[in-house]
């Protein structure tokens, strides 16, 4: 029976020959992973099913990132418990600190996931994954700690939403762009327990750090997946980062879909999500006047050391607006040193940017660039949520880097035309 | 299994961010976070609810964010139970692996309002609203969901043995 590859990475670690949309099937984990938010209760879970040991100290990743360097005590408690725990069971994999950065980001830069995988995280985000071809879903805490004792996870098998991009993209349109794109023509349950997967000519030239931005926002569109089949630029990618061998697995060409839809690229413009649902979405010029108090350029969707890059380009040379604060994260320490070194990071200090050490940073309002009432930023965060960066009656656009710069110069939403 | 209480009324789209919003997930405890539960959207939820009310809600509750401290919070504020039209995927796995159950109904959550008293059978999945005398039928809930329910959750349906650990 033909199969996606959703459905292919599904049926191999459940161990059986093939799955079908509705399947419930318990599958192998390859990796499992938690932050410092939702960490803790899994602990507690861990403890409560009473197993002695986890399944396997090398296929679970810690990564202290929403709230570091810890932001008040409740937060250091948090971390502090994941520490101990991590050292209880030789967790490998445990990042805090100078070792740390955003666990979307480190996991592939670290070479720690791999094409024809199946990993689960206790984020939401965990989807991102999938641009290496990958099978990666989010779940909550609860779930988290089971697999972390049995190494195991129930799944449903989801329908795949494919989703065909071709055509050639307009200056400044990035992954960003399609995948907002995507979501505001889904909606934001428009691919709800769907596989969404991410195909066509425009896929297949884009570099790694735009795909991994598509994948993660899947769940924007309330995808339980986002996938994108591997080729060279996947596992130039992964040879990179890591010896072990891929699985390359595709499609096959009879695969069944749940729907698919194709995506003519030729006139989108970089897009933007207005308040209060990601798929609010409407092309640049047509925002209109929007001042701004603040842009945040970073997150495990745009922290990508290209992301910076982009920003760098429109950045350079030119003055951040008065009376707006500008603030920029790099994902990991690697993308930091490497922004270093191309003077990156003093382009951004001297058009009076704040950089901040790799952390998730103010994408979820709990630190580093909270907004106050009345506040109104453009973030390249996945977001844009009620009070989601701060006070209730705050205001959160979403766009890609080469927007969110040109924003940071205009003092208002703006394109990189306008400059 | 029979639930009664009060409904609480919420729309569509109703994101973790806005039942548990993030400035309190420094918090793990369940009984605290229940205390900042809709606290910028309904700040009057958590003082007002009793233990046994209900939750009716539009599409796609429980989008966004995986934090489970959101379905957790719900629960230990005394929910009983939460009627919406659909549910965010993660969102419908935390509830039912910490044992707070959900119940689909495009009807109920189309008609009930705000503060009517309900009665839920999570066996067959009928909703009866005592105040306007009209009765709807919800999915039944999946049998899966049904055993993590009766189990009391994810963790004692995993140490009863029911599913190897």
């Amino acid at each position: 029976m033909p199969m996606t590859i959703t459905e292919k990475i599904l049926a191999l670690h459940a161990g059986v020959e093939k799955v079908s949309p509705g399947d419930l099937i318990e599958v192998k984990v390859d990796m499992a992973l938690a932050n410092d938010v939702t960490a803790p209760l899994a602990i507690e879970t861990f403890r409560k099913i009473g197993t002695k040991r986890v399944f396997d100290n090398e296929k679970i990743v810690l990564v202290a990132d929403h709230f570091v360097p810890n932001k008040d005590i409740q937060s250091a408690g948090q971390v502090k418990l994941m520490r101990v725990f991590a050292g209880q069971h030789e967790i490998k994999n445990y990042f805090e600190g100078g070792e740390s950065g955003i666990e979307h980001v480190i996991l592939p830069e670290k070479g720690l996931v791999l094409p024809g995988q199946l990993i689960i995280g206790a984020d939401s985000h965990t989807c991102t994954y999938g641009a290496l071809g990958t099978f990666s879903s989010g779940v909550g805490s609860t779930d988290l700690g089971a697999v972390m004792a049995t190494g195991e996870i129930w799944l449903k098998v989801p329908p795949t939403i494919r989703m065909e991009y071709e055509g050639s993209l307009l200056p400044n349109v990035r992954g960003k762009d399609l995948i907002l794109y995507t979501i505001g023509l889904l909606g934001v349950e428009g691919a709800l327990y769907c596989a969404l997967e991410f195909a066509g000519e425009v896929i297949k030239k884009l570099p790694m750090s735009q795909r991994f931005t598509m994948a993660n926002m899947a769940v924007e569109a309330g995808g339980k997946n986002g996938i994108i089949e591997p080729d060279e630029i996947t596992l130039a990618y992964v040879a990179e980062r890591s010896s072990s061998k891929s699985l390359v697995l595709k499609g096959d060409i009879d695969a069944k879909y749940k729907k698919v839809v194709k995506i003519i690229v030729d006139k989108i413009e970089p897009q933007v999500a207005v308040p209060h649902s990601p798929a609010n979405v409407h092309p640049v010029s047509e925002v209109g006047n929007v001042p701004l108090d603040q842009v945040f350029i970073g997150s495990c969707t745009n922290g990508w050391l290209e992301d910076l890059r982009d920003a760098a380009g429109i950045l350079k040379g030119r003055r951040v607006a008065r009376g707006l604060r500008l603030i920029i994260i790099p994902g990991s320490p690697w993308i930091y040193k490497k922004a270093i070194q191309e003077g990156i990071i003093e382009a951004f200090l001297d058009t009076g940017a704040v950089i901040g050490p790799p952390c998730c940073g103010p994408c979820l309002g709990g630190h580093m660039g909270i907004l106050a009432e009345g506040e109104r930023a453009i973030s390249t965060t996945n977001r844009n949520f009620m009070g989601r960066m701060g006070h209730p009656k705050s205001e959160v656009y979403l766009s890609n880097p080469l927007v969110a710069a040109a924003s940071a110069v205009l003092g208002r939403i703006g394109s990189p035309d306008e400059l | 299994m029979k639930v009664q209480g009060k409904v609480w009324k919420f729309g569509d789209n109703i994101d973790t961010d806005l039942i548990i919003p993030a400035r309190y997930l420094n918090i793990s405890d369940g009984s605290e976070l229940a205390n900042y539960c809709f606290a910028d959207i309904r700040p009057d939820f958590a003082k007002g609810v009793s233990s046994g009310d209900i939750l009716v809600a539009g599409r796609n509750f429980g989008c966004g964010s995986s934090r489970e401290h959101a379905p957790l919070a719900i629960k230990e504020a005394g929910i009983s139970v939460i009627i919406a039209k659909s549910f965010a995927r993660i969102f419908y796995r935390n509830a039912f692996n910490i044992g707070l159950p959900l119940l689909e109904s495009e009807e109920a959550a189309k008609d009930i309002s705000e503060g009517e008293q309900v009665i839920v059978d999570l066996a067959s999945g009928e909703c009866k609203s005592i105040d306007i005398g009209k009765t709807f039928s919800a999915h039944p809930i999946p049998d899966f969901m049904r055993k993590l329910i009766k189990a009391g959750g994810l963790v004692n349906y995993i140490r009863k043995g029911e599913r190897k650990a």
